[in-house]
């Protein structure tokens, strides 16, 4: 067995679709993995609140209390006129946490550990920022980067450093994401191959394999926190930015 | 010294800044905290507020890890 703790990233190509030249478009493990999380939110939604009750059951609930958390959350951040991006955010934050939750599984592939997911959640974002901020403020969108009440001399600085702040957000935003689900499962097949090596070695190694398997356990304890929290603080900054758009101007 | 040896000591200074990014997080946390012990009914609304600072500064730690993965495996 080949020790390789990135293997579990290797993207898959089952069939291919087109070739442009040297461009494939291929169906992969990703593709497969993307779909199935997609199928997964609108069978698991459809199903929750087919047959609505007042006193919602187990499935119902979970639904509304998702769909509650984020509404507040986007009107908490972006008031009542950001609710336009309730649908963007909702749909955002159950695609990053299904995918997060998924990949915990063994044998499963993590879709947002791969830079390249992630940094097109994260334009997607950015770009509805920018489109939506000019085709609703016009050049008035642009008073985002020029802070009010700010001494003359400062301000020349104080707007390219303006700029660069929001340049650099869909590349903090893509990269938490994938930087944090990207480690978090390194590090738990590193512990799993210190298991494996540990329990090969005789009868002594028995026993001592059972340390590193009690922090794969809790390792998976924590990395469920983060995958719900890298969710959370994906939609929380999404509604932030998406603030921009609705009230630009300091 | 090869290219290799300074390739593998900046990773390890790259991993530096993760470090430096705990300290931050921690204080964010720790004085959250603080504050939440001092006035608990208004822990609560600035929550979202705590991981959104969290997020930021845990932000650039990771820059700092992508960082040593370049120089490992990229550069």
């Amino acid at each position: 067995m080949v020790v390789d703790p990135i293997h579990q990233f290797e993207i898959k190509r089952y069939t291919d679709l087109l070739n442009l030249g040297s461009v494939h478009f291929s169906f992969t493990n990703s593709a497969l993995f993307m779909i199935a999380i997609v199928a997964f939110i609108f069978f698991f939604l459809t199903f929750a609140t087919r047959g609505r009750t007042l006193v919602p059951g187990r499935a119902q609930s979970v639904a509304e209390m998702g769909y509650e958390f984020i509404a507040k959350m986007v009107r908490d951040s972006a008031g009542s006129e950001g609710m336009v991006f309730f649908p963007l955010v909702f749909s955002l934050f159950m695609f990053v946490l299904v995918a997060n939750l998924l990949g915990l599984i063994p044998y499963t592939f993590t879709v947002t550990a791969h830079l390249i997911v992630t940094a097109a959640l994260a334009l997607l974002v950015i770009g509805t920022v920018i489109v939506y901020g000019f085709m609703r403020h016009g050049t008035h969108f642009l008073h985002l980067f020029v802070p009010s009440g700010v001494p003359a001399f400062l301000l020349p600085f104080l707007v390219v450093i303006e700029v660069i702040s929001f340049l650099s957000r869909p590349i903090s935003l893509s990269l938490r994401l994938f930087a944090n689900m990207l480690a978090g499962h390194i590090a738990l097949k590193v512990f799993a191959f210190f298991v494996v090596g540990l329990a090969s070695a005789g009868f002594l190694g028995w026993f001592g394999a059972v340390l590193p398997f009690g922090m794969i356990v809790a390792l998976t304890a924590l990395e469920l926190l983060v995958a719900v929290l890298q969710a959370y603080v994906f939609a929380v900054l999404t509604s932030i930015y998406l603030n921009d758009a609705v009230h630009p101007g300091h | 010294m090869g290219p290799e040896a300074g390739k593998f000591i900046g990773a390890g200074l790259a991993c530096l800044g993760m470090g430096l990014a705990g300290v931050g997080v921690g204080n964010i946390f720790g004085n959250f905290l603080s504050g939440a012990l001092r006035n608990p009914s208004a822990a609560d609304g600035q929550f979202a507020r705590a991981f959104i600072g969290a997020a930021l500064a845990e932000g650039l730690g990771i820059f700092s890890l992508v960082v040593a993965l370049i120089l490992l495996f990229v550069a």
